[in-house]
């Protein structure tokens, strides 16, 4: 047991869960959202692959991080406009498109990187990180946790931003409506289309966002499926959390940390088989789901079309 | 007011034309509106991936034609035919599910657990015991693995209505992962360095059907699709999944046992999954290798839905796309792009898919894939704003 609290292994326990649940959290922050409204979004893995790609490719030619992330948050955003156009706005199953987006976006992003990177494999360099002065010089967590680069804090602070906009705004409060009761938002004169498109797009947008730092930060570079589910777990995250953004993060980190205890493990120089450790965090879903089976809670209206008068 | 819910409560198909009390002028306008809705999605997907192949530089027809020669010509049809044989049993699969409104998307976890077990035990078996007591065991033990993994989110969403879209992708990536150990670990043929299970010996798998290639396999696979048409069209199990899939609540009323429903429905679309993995073994491959996926549920879905949850239906869509496969390989290959370009085209066909289904909706025409209570809903939307006009 000794072997395993290690400074290495918490390190490498600690920073690669961060990095690991980074873009878990953006994801699942999204689909917070728009399950807030009453959007079930199945394609988020699509939509990250899309972000992914796109923000490397962002990254790669412009020589910029940020131009690459905010390409990313394009990517998605475009990818998510399918699902605003076919779902919300026309009202049509949001599973079936949610997988077509999925399908798209691995089979698109798989066909580019194909033609595009398919004999150079080229990788970008690490990105420049940030240090809270004071605290990162904690020993062992403290430069794990507190430098990092500053998309990372950016993100925080939009979960926090995400987490005041539902309890103290109206655009909040229309939010929550438009998945507890379209009926009740309709009447107090608000559009409900136009309260679940922007949901929607925001959804993209941090999927988008997600996916890009998985490929700019994570890994430096795109492969074909390099999300390897990671968009339905964010799925699962947000059903966990309850629609609550603190909890997303929570969810987030734990979930980053059971991704990367592998290599921690192999740092500290224990082998464990890599197909049981990818099982870990399902396992560890399907736990908390058995457990808290009862407790989790998805929006009344959710991925039901809202169609003005229909009962 | 009756003729609406007593036509919403039938069936997908019995709304479709051939129903005999029809006048003859809908019924062909209705004959041409399945044609439209069912083929339509995939003559514009297919338009759509050749504009897409021209903006990527490659010659749509060469590619087309690629699969054609890839997947028909000659004996490729036989090629297609064996393709077809896990596809349709993963479809009949997943119609079951589809039509009571439960969502497996686990099939991935359920094929490989099936796929590891008969690859991983086929080869001691079949060395023991006569061939067809073998071969009969085998389908029996992927069929088992498939519906065992069923069962926990059968469970959860009978006892608890826990949602089983998630709780099937969960148990999918877990069951992939256990595949992977059974390859790796007890089932590993130790003689190769690549992780991969023994190689069933040629003459212990599936026998040709006489004068072709193919196996026997797919008279299984359509076999199955038959019963699963006839369960679901002509027998009470049938009508009680429909009620269940129409309106949970007027299945309760009914007196329907809802979780017993949900449970063996689970099942029994895991059981055809997992069979689908035994054809697949015991016909074609004869190994698998570890990380091996051919993801065939994903493609499957939209020919599920493209056939409005009908068994028999979803024959022609799963020979097409067969086809499409088999010579996708040759047509991907002679084009340089990766085999997930048919990814994009069945995704295509999805999307195009609920488009026409929207514009038939408009016009208020016959079928949907929709659940009947929305449809109804939306129906009623457009009468009540018609006549209050």
């Amino acid at each position: 047991m000794s072997e395993l609290l290690t400074r290495t292994f918490l390190t490498a326990v600690i920073s690669g869960g961060l990095l690991a649940g980074i873009p878990l959290m953006f994801t699942a922050l999204g689909e917070t959202i728009s399950e807030r409204a009453g959007v079930l979004n199945i394609g988020l893995e699509g939509m990250m692959l899309v972000g992914a790609y796109v923000g490397f490719v962002g990254a790669y030619y412009s020589d910029s991080f940020w131009l690459g992330f905010l390409a990313g948050i394009g990517g998605g955003a475009l990818a998510s406009v399918f699902m605003v156009v076919l779902c919300v706005r026309l009202g049509l199953d949001q599973i079936v498109v949610g997988i077509a987006i999925t399908l798209a976006g691995e089979g698109i992003t798989s066909v580019l990187q194909d033609a595009q990177f398919g004999k150079s494999y080229p990788r970008l360099g690490a990105p420049s990180t940030l240090a809270i002065p004071g605290l990162s010089s904690i020993p062992v967590v403290g430069k794990s946790l507190f430098e990092q680069p500053l998309i990372v804090y950016l993100g925080l602070a939009a979960v926090a931003l995400t987490s005041w906009v539902f309890r103290k705004t109206n655009a909040g409060l229309n939010l929550r409506a438009a998945g507890e009761k379209p009926e009740a938002l309709d009447a107090a004169g608000v559009s409900v289309l136009a309260t679940r498109s922007y949901a929607a797009l925001c959804t993209g947008a941090l999927a988008g966002l997600g996916g890009a730092y998985l490929s700019i930060v994570g890994a430096g570079t795109f492969t074909p499926f390099m999300t390897q589910g990671q968009g339905f777990m964010a799925i699962v995250i947000a059903m966990l959390a309850r629609g609550k953004p603190l909890w997303v993060v929570c969810g987030s980190f734990l979930f980053g940390i059971s991704l990367s205890i592998a290599t921690a493990l192999q740092l500290a120089g224990i082998n464990v088989s890599t197909d049981v450790v990818n099982m870990l965090p399902f396992l560890a879903i399907m736990v908390a789901l058995v457990a808290f089976a009862r407790r989790s809670y998805l929006a009344p209206a959710l991925a039901i079309p809202y169609v003005r008068g229909a009962r | 007011m009756t003729d609406v819910t007593t036509e919403t409560a039938l069936s997908p198909e019995t709304r479709v034309p051939t129903e005999r009390g029809m006048p003859p002028r809908r019924g062909v306008t209705d004959a041409l509106d399945v044609v439209v809705r069912s083929i339509g999605p995939v003559v514009l997907a297919l338009a759509a991936g050749a504009i897409l192949l021209l903006a990527l530089g490659r010659d749509p027809i060469a590619f087309y034609s690629n699969v054609w020669k890839g997947g028909i010509q000659l004996t490729a049809w036989q090629d297609s035919a064996m393709r077809a044989a896990p596809l349709l049993l993963i479809a009949a699969g997943l119609t079951v599910v589809f039509r009571a409104n439960i969502w497996n998307l686990g099939y991935n976890g359920q094929f490989l657990l099936g796929a590891a077990l008969v690859s991983g035990l086929g080869p001691s078996l079949v060395g023991d015991t006569a061939r067809w007591t073998a071969l009969v065991v085998l389908f029996l033990v992927a069929g088992a693995a498939g519906a065992a993994w069923t069962l926990v989110p059968a469970l959860l969403k009978a006892r608890y209505e826990t949602n089983e879209i998630i709780t099937t992708l969960m148990m999918s990536f877990i069951g992939v992962g256990i595949a992977n150990i059974l390859i790796k670990g007890p089932f590993q043929d130790t003689s190769v360095n690549i992780p991969q299970t023994r190689v069933l010996p040629l003459d212990k798998m599936l026998p040709a059907i006489p004068g072709t290639r193919i196996h026997v396999g797919v008279l299984v696979a359509v076999a199955a699709v038959l019963i699963v048409h006839f369960v679901l069209t002509r027998t009470s199990f049938g009508l009680r999944l429909q009620v269940l899939g129409a309106n949970p609540r007027a299945a309760r009323h009914m007196g329907v046992k809802v979780p017993r429903l949900i449970v063996m429905s689970f099942l029994v679309s895991g059981l055809l999954i997992g069979m689908a993995a035994a054809t697949d073994i015991l016909g074609i491959w004869g190994y698998v290798r570890a990380n091996w996926n051919p993801a065939y549920g994903d493609t499957v879905i939209p020919f599920v839905f493209l056939a409005r949850l009908n068994a028999l239906a979803v024959v022609p869509f799963v020979a097409f796309y067969a086809v499409l496969s088999t010579g996708g390989d040759l047509a991907t290959q002679q084009a340089n792009l990766p085999t997930d370009f048919l990814l994009v085209l069945v995704a295509l066909i999805l999307l195009f898919m609920t488009v026409i289904e929207y514009l038939g909706r408009r016009r208020s025409l016959g079928a949907s894939y929709l659940t009947p209570g929305l449809e109804q809903a939306l129906r009623h939307s457009r009468r009540r704003r018609k006549t209050s006009r």
